[in-house]
């Protein structure tokens, strides 16, 4: 008996992810993990895994795996999606069984960008550097799914799922991200200006960045900035003026100022916006 | 350097120390390493400042705290008990008369001043196993080319600013190139991966071509 999936559609991308790698930033190796933390723990919680357990994270669903010789116990979250079962509806945010041999599909979010679909055991892939995440700037970990792929299934843990369902995050209103001022907010014209622009998600946006459009901030220096650590959240300004909000595989150090820092807590909804998606920033207090 | 460290806001889990120069920035981030604090998570040294993320459950108070208490030891580099590589290096590189004029000297004195001195690893960042190395001396301090090539093989050795470097991997790159080496900079089934991690000292030896 095997315990595995086998790939039969991605979508336009399908990554395994876990929560990353720590403590190598010195060796130019960033944390990458899953781009929405939050969903990839929930459904970690839902199935009774370790919170660090991988998933695969569909972007813009479109994801059909097959279950191999044993069957496995599933729960997808993230971006709310349909999910089918050998053609039957079981739903995102619902723990369900599939039987070997068992289709599963998910289709597109209706809002939201990326959905994972977390198994019991968790989906275990060779880890390389202490986690399973694909990290799509180093090219670090799992290369992206593709359709013949045989995806292993890792041991259960001793104790049991004991939820049905989890709530579905509401990903459809209105995103104002919190964000804090600086540390190179001096480096830009008038730094107040990225809160009070409407700003859209340009498609130049990945899971190293989002590229945001709507208003060129203006470089206050023509100096260079010595290269500076950088971390998820991070809003930095290239000379374009077009800020770029760092996500999970942003580089570990970049040499253009970050003007200003989006709360941890935000990351992950920053996460699921489209391309073409408004979303505004508000200024917060450092802690 | 205590009371002159300076902290800049970094988000609600991460503070920006800024330091004088790479030396202090490497030094800062051992002494912060070597405390072992509960509060501190990654640390990110670079150019002029060390990022410091608070730990798992730690709050930014606490990490504030500890920042302010580092005290690096005295002089920037604590060089005789880190390891020593040394790098075999072919000086072809197709920017050696550039780098020549730039600083000066003939291309046997830039060859010489980049093998007559210890180099040693300051932070990472550019790509997995890329170093930043510093120098002794400003000898070979040269800006980056003033275009990109798009294809740098791997193992190229340059120069940008006041570092030198091996890349990795063929990437675009800007840096001044003075030649190459074999040398395994990056090997994931290699423990450590990198050749290069920080602290390491290097020693670039001229080879035959």
């Amino acid at each position: 008996m095997t315990r595995a999936m086998r790939v039969h559609a991605t979508g336009p991308l399908a990554l395994v992810q876990d929560l990353g790698r720590s403590g190598l930033s010195g060796v130019g190796v960033g944390r990458s993990g899953a781009a929405d933390r939050g969903a990839l723990r929930q459904a970690n919680r839902a199935l009774a895994n370790p919170e660090h357990a991988a998933a695969v994270e569909a972007t813009f669903g479109g994801l059909e795996v097959a279950v191999l010789d044993e069957g496995v116990w599933c729960c997808v979250t993230g971006a709310a999606c349909a999910v089918q079962v050998d053609g039957r509806d079981v739903g995102s945010h619902a723990v369900f069984f599939a039987e070997p041999g068992a289709r599963i599909v998910l289709g597109r979010p209706g809002a939201g960008l990326r959905s994972y679909l977390g198994v019991r055991g968790g989906v275990a892939p060779g880890e390389v550097l202490g986690s399973r995440s694909s990290d799509v700037l180093s090219g670090l970990g799992p290369p992206p799914l593709e359709v013949g792929d045989v995806l292993p299934v890792g041991v259960p843990a001793d104790r049991f799922p004991h939820v049905d369902s989890v709530t579905a995050p509401d990903l459809a209103g209105e995103v104002v991200l919190r964000a804090v001022r600086g540390p190179r907010d001096g480096w830009v014209d008038d730094v107040d200006a990225l809160v009070a622009t409407p700003w859209s998600v340009t498609e130049r946006s990945n899971r190293v960045g989002m590229r945001l459009g709507g208003h060129a901030l203006r470089p206050a220096r023509d100096q260079e900035l010595p290269s500076e650590g950088a971390w998820r959240g991070a809003v930095q300004v290239p000379p374009s003026g077009e800020p770029v909000l760092f996500l999970a595989d942003h580089p570990v150090t970049g040499g253009y100022p970050v003007v200003a820092v989006v709360v941890d807590a935000d990351v992950d909804r920053a996460a699921q916006l489209r391309p073409g998606d408004p979303v505004r920033f508000r200024w917060v207090e450092a802690p | 350097m205590t009371g002159g460290v300076r902290l800049l806001p970094y988000g609600d889990r991460a503070l920006l120390v800024e330091l004088g120069s790479t030396g202090e920035a490497v030094a800062y981030a051992a002494a912060l390493r070597a405390l072992g604090a509960d509060a501190v998570g990654e640390i990110v040294p670079a150019a002029r400042t060390v990022l410091a993320v608070a730990g798992e459950g730690a709050a930014v108070s606490d990490l504030r705290q500890v920042l302010a208490g580092v005290c690096p030891a005295a002089g920037s580099v604590d060089a005789d008990d880190t390891p020593l590589v040394e790098v075999p290096v072919v000086y072809d590189g197709d920017d050696l008369a550039d780098v020549a004029e730039l600083t000066g000297l003939s291309v046997e004195e830039v060859v010489a001043a980049h093998t007559g001195q210890t180099w040693q690893v300051a932070f990472g960042g550019f790509a997995p196993g890329f170093g930043y190395l510093i120098g002794e001396d400003d000898r070979l301090h040269v800006p980056r080319r003033a275009e990109s090539r798009t294809r740098v093989p791997a193992g190229a050795v340059g120069l940008a600013g006041e570092y030198s470097g091996i890349y990795p991997r063929a990437s675009p790159g800007g840096w001044q190139l003075l030649g190459r080496t074999d040398a395994t900079l990056w090997d994931i089934e290699r423990d450590p991966p990198a050749l290069l991690a920080p602290g390491v000292r290097v020693r670039f030896v001229q080879v035959p071509r």
